[in-house]
């Protein structure tokens, strides 16, 4: 066991942290009402997601799910982007962040 | 010390600065403790040797889009607390929603578990090191890569146009 416990951590550990952080991240998105934090959960919900990628791409010694997270950080980037200046809109429109202003788009 | 002890206080300090970026009223704090997540995930990649993503975790994450949050945050002076308060009700409900989430993946994934009580191995591992990941992106995927460009080209034209002030017409 001592020398098990010198060649890496175990495996169930990061899977639980990876599940904890996407749950608070979905959790936040419930019940957040600014918008900026409501982007900055979702930017949590993807990096749980990265963590258990490259867990299992070390565990199985496989490089190509750290391509894909590559690829998730390019989308995570240009999310935030194009996200935030909808909020820069929507902000010069009606001078509040509040998530629920977007209830007046229903026709 | 033991890289398990280490992996497990990395774990715990990120499950609670993300509790934070949840629980903090000001949205500035808010972004300062999910920089601090992004840092400490980015030690587990350096944990689990996986180097290339932790430099580009923490150049692009914590350093661009933490800053450009930052800036939008302070650009439009929103570092009031005029949020208003969620009910009470809804909070309960999202809490139970959440924790089901929770429950129903531990319990989906609790087949992994059984890989011969999987360890992740580091020190034998070497598929996150930046050669290993240069020559898989730039034969395999490479057209994915190239795509990705004009993903950004696209992002970046249309954050200028949605966040350009327009001439007002009407009034």
């Amino acid at each position: 066991m001592e020398q098990l416990n010198n060649i890496g951590a175990s495996l169930d550990f990061y899977i639980f942290v990876s599940i904890a952080l996407f749950s608070i991240g979905a959790i936040g998105v419930l019940t957040r009402k600014n918008m900026i934090v409501l982007l900055m959960c979702i930017e949590l919900m993807l990096n749980a997601v990265n963590l258990l990628l490259v867990t299992f791409s070390t565990f199985f010694g496989n490089g190509e799910a750290q391509i894909f997270v590559f690829f998730i950080i390019v989308v995570a980037a240009a999310e935030a982007t194009i996200g935030l200046s909808i909020l820069i809109m929507a902000y010069r429109n009606s001078k509040s962040i509040d998530i629920e202003m977007f209830n007046k788009l229903n026709g | 010390m033991s890289l398990q002890m280490i992996s497990v206080i990395l774990g715990s300090l990120t499950i609670a600065s993300g509790l934070m970026v949840v629980l903090s009223k000001h949205p500035i704090r808010s972004v300062i403790y999910l920089v601090i997540t992004f840092f400490f995930i980015s030690a587990m990649y350096i944990l689990m040797n996986a180097q290339f993503l932790a430099i580009v975790n923490m150049i692009v994450y914590a350093g661009a889009i933490m800053v450009l949050f930052l800036f939008v945050l302070m650009l439009l002076n929103l570092n009031k607390e005029m949020e208003p308060e969620s009910t009470r009700m809804s909070v309960i409900t999202a809490v139970i929603a959440g924790g089901t989430l929770f429950l129903v993946m531990i319990t989906a994934l609790r087949d992994t578990f059984q890989y011969g009580k999987g360890y992740v191995q580091v020190a034998v591992q070497d598929a996150g090191l930046v050669e290993k990941l240069g020559k898989l992106l730039f034969s395999k995927y490479l057209v994915p890569f190239e795509i990705s460009s004009i993903l950004f080209i696209a992002a970046m034209v249309g954050a200028v146009l949605l966040a350009k002030r327009e001439k007002q017409i009407i009034d």
